[in-house]
């Protein structure tokens, strides 16, 4: 997917204006933190799973050659294959050699964050494969011609008018001729239309949430089931997964997903967590002839030797999204790229360039909130800190940011003169805003005061409270 | 491709601090974790684990009814079909469990894998674990996968002593009394839903709108 996280500053703006975003993700937020909550709430043993998840990722990163190699092994064992990657672009060209192979026109998907990031839909429509993600939230916004706006909740910035009028307008090719204005007619509509593609398609893509180097397997965590017509139907399947998503054992893997459910929706189990062993058994009924998988590196080898190592225990529960401020504000489209939220704007610099979205870092309150309550206890502030840190030092922070933190520095290393300067800043600012007691406008702070009003200055300077409170005990 | 194949892993070795692969003293180690998989931390279950089971099933909107022996089977499925204004035809997977059970004669039924339109399947459970109310259901020549998505109805007949405490007791089991992974295995924790449309659930999205567990014993 082509990264557009350089253009963050103009797409917030229009975000921060758009009505219907704005009542979409003020119906998600609330829930999902609740959820959350209630869920994390009612298990004792939380604390204690997150630091037991925390200490099998390490420990499969520190070793995550060999558990890759174990987990390739145990898929050829099973009758699989194991495509490596290192770049998406390499990906792609695997993914079009196996559709081509499998004689396929149509493909159907399940929802898969490195298939975005690999930009399979687009890849497969150029050498004109028919594309269908099924999931319905991914379904809607392929209509919409969209990118998901959140990694688990693709479609949460859509309003349920919003879906009624992409369904009527996509729709009516099949005869469904009738606006859907209800939920659950919504949702039939969409597994009306979405049955057919499942039962045609010759390749099933999916993701996976986890790969296990004990079996062999994948699992994918799904509640609509949509994953398990698209991995069990085609003739062939093709499984996409980054190289973080090894863990070693059953065992291990049941750790995790006690965690994973419960920070993403608030359950304590998806509905469908399955897991896929290679190609159908001689015997079988049913389920694909031909099993793939790719894995890929896509810079996630960088990031394992460097001080960011720690966003690869990252399960994509989406938890930090819920809870961050400035994505409830802008949304996940604003963020320009494949991953939004906190998590997004440690990946996106690491993934497609400090260079290209470096305003991304900076797009953070650093409340600390995504770190609270991220499973995997990923500390995503020090992480965005060390980025915006990264991007002083590649001189990419804009000239005034940098001029007017020099200024500042030449102050605050003097610090007679700095007291001598807020003193009488804050002198002339208090005595010019006293009539109504803030500004609307003010030179040189036109970002502040565009949008309201600073207040204007009262009484004595922090130093000088302070050191009258210290005198005072 | 096995050019990218080793490009990945020497970045992996090198982001490692490692010149090549690591040493047979510490792969024997890695491995005999592999081989002697040990569980983590495990929630207490309260309560007895059957009840437990039960109870957390039925949160999910999974719907339950429990019968004394396998001959009452088919009447528990009679009961869901008559329930749910269904016809009586089912598609049954050509599980020997199942195969022994006297059917009424009033079904029309069929073994085999399941097609877009079929209503009801009924197939058989490896095993449900009490911690979450999930099912455990294995592909096979007796237990075709499509029997758990395409129809509408999902039947899945459960022996109560194939309820487990745990998630790693199945896995436990499966080790035991199979000697290879199947193709699918699949953990059922209720109907098919989605929230897809403003957060506000659906069940029945792709799979099946209704989970019928029959707990036999």
């Amino acid at each position: 997917m082509q990264s557009r996280a350089h253009e963050f500053k103009q797409r917030s703006a229009t975000a921060l204006l758009d009505p219907e975003l704005k009542r979409a993700m003020g119906k998600a937020k609330g829930g999902f933190q609740q959820k959350r909550r209630n869920a994390v709430d009612a298990l004792p043993e939380f604390e204690a799973l997150r630091q037991a998840a925390r200490e099998i990722k390490e420990h499969t990163l520190h070793n995550l050659d060999f558990y890759l190699e174990r987990y390739e092994r145990a898929v050829q064992s099973a009758g699989g294959q194991v495509h490596w990657a290192s770049t998406t672009q390499e990906a792609r060209e695997i993914i079009l050699e196996i559709c081509r192979n499998a004689g396929a026109k149509r493909v159907t998907k399940g929802k898969s964050m490195v298939g975005e990031e690999m930009g399979i839909n687009e890849a497969l429509e150029q050498a004109g494969f028919e594309p269908v993600e099924t999931d319905l939230g991914e379904y809607i916004i392929q209509l919409a011609k969209e990118p998901p706006s959140h990694i688990i909740a693709p479609a949460v910035h859509k309003t349920k008018d919003q879906i009624t009028d992409l369904f009527h307008a996509h729709h009516q090719k099949y005869g469904l001729t009738d606006r859907v204005t209800e939920v659950p007619a919504i949702v039939n509509e969409a597994r009306t239309v979405l049955r057919e593609k499942f039962l045609s398609a010759e390749v099933g893509i999916t993701g996976a949430n986890f790969l296990i180097a004990e079996t062999g397997s994948s699992i994918i965590v799904t509640n609509e089931g949509n994953g398990d017509l698209t991995n069990t139907l085609p003739r062939v399947h093709i499984v996409t997964a980054g190289i973080e998503k090894v863990v070693p054992t059953l065992e291990d893997v049941s750790t995790i997903l006690r965690l994973l459910a419960r920070s993403a929706t608030g359950q304590e189990m998806s509905v469908y967590t399955t897991l896929s062993t290679g190609p159908k058994r001689k015997e079988d009924l049913d389920g694909p002839g031909e099993y793939h998988v790719v894995l890929l590196d896509n810079g996630r080898s960088q990031m394992l030797g460097n001080e960011f190592h720690e966003m690869l225990r990252c399960i994509r529960c989406g938890a930090c999204m819920n809870h961050c401020p400035v994505y409830q504000s802008v949304g996940g489209h604003a963020y320009g790229w494949v991953y939004p939220g906190p998590m997004g704007s440690v990946l996106t610099p690491l993934m497609v360039g400090l260079d290209k979205s470096f305003d991304l870092p900076n797009a953070c309150t650093l409340n600390g909130r995504c770190k609270e309550v991220c499973p995997m206890s990923i500390p995503l502030p020090d992480m965005l800190r060390k980025l915006r840190q990264r991007g002083h030092e590649q001189r990419l922070t804009p000239f005034r940011a940098r001029a007017a933190l020099g200024l500042w520095a030449y102050f605050a290393k003097r610090p007679r003169l700095y007291q001598l300067a807020t003193r009488l800043g804050m002198a002339v600012l208090g005595s010019l805003g006293k009539r109504r007691g803030r500004f609307r406008r003010l030179p040189f702070a036109g970002g502040w005061t565009d949008a309201r009003d600073l207040p204007a200055p009262q009484g004595v300077t922090f130093q000088t409270a302070f050191r009258k409170r210290g005198s005072q005990k | 491709m096995s050019a990218a194949r080793e490009r990945v892993l020497a970045n992996i070795r090198t982001a490692l601090n490692r010149t090549g692969p690591l040493a047979d003293s510490v792969t024997a180690v890695l491995d005999a974790r592999l081989e002697n998989p040990r569980a983590n931390v495990k929630p207490a279950v309260d309560g007895e684990v059957v009840q437990q089971f039960l109870s957390k099933l039925e949160s999910v909107h999974g719907a339950v009814v429990r019968v004394a022996t396998m001959e009452k089977v088919s009447e528990a499925v009679d009961a869901h079909l008559q329930q749910n204004a269904l016809s009586p035809e089912l598609v049954v997977a050509p599980d020997p469990l199942l195969e022994d059970i006297p059917w009424s004669n009033r079904f029309a039924i069929e073994r085999r894998a399941a097609k877009g339109d079929d209503r009801v399947s009924v197939t058989a459970a490896f095993a449900g674990i009490a911690e979450t109310g999930t099912l455990v259901l294995l592909s096979g020549a007796e237990s075709p996968t499509t029997l758990n998505f395409l129809p509408e109805d999902h039947i899945v007949v459960l022996k109560v002593e194939r309820i487990v405490t745990h998630m790693e007791d199945a896995w436990a089991r499966l080790r035991k009394e199979r000697a290879k992974m199947p193709r699918t295995v699949n953990l059922i924790t209720g109907p098919s839903k989605t929230a897809d449309v403003e957060q506000t659930i659906q069940e029945g999205a792709h799979g099946p709108r209704r989970l019928r567990v029959i707990l036999v014993g």
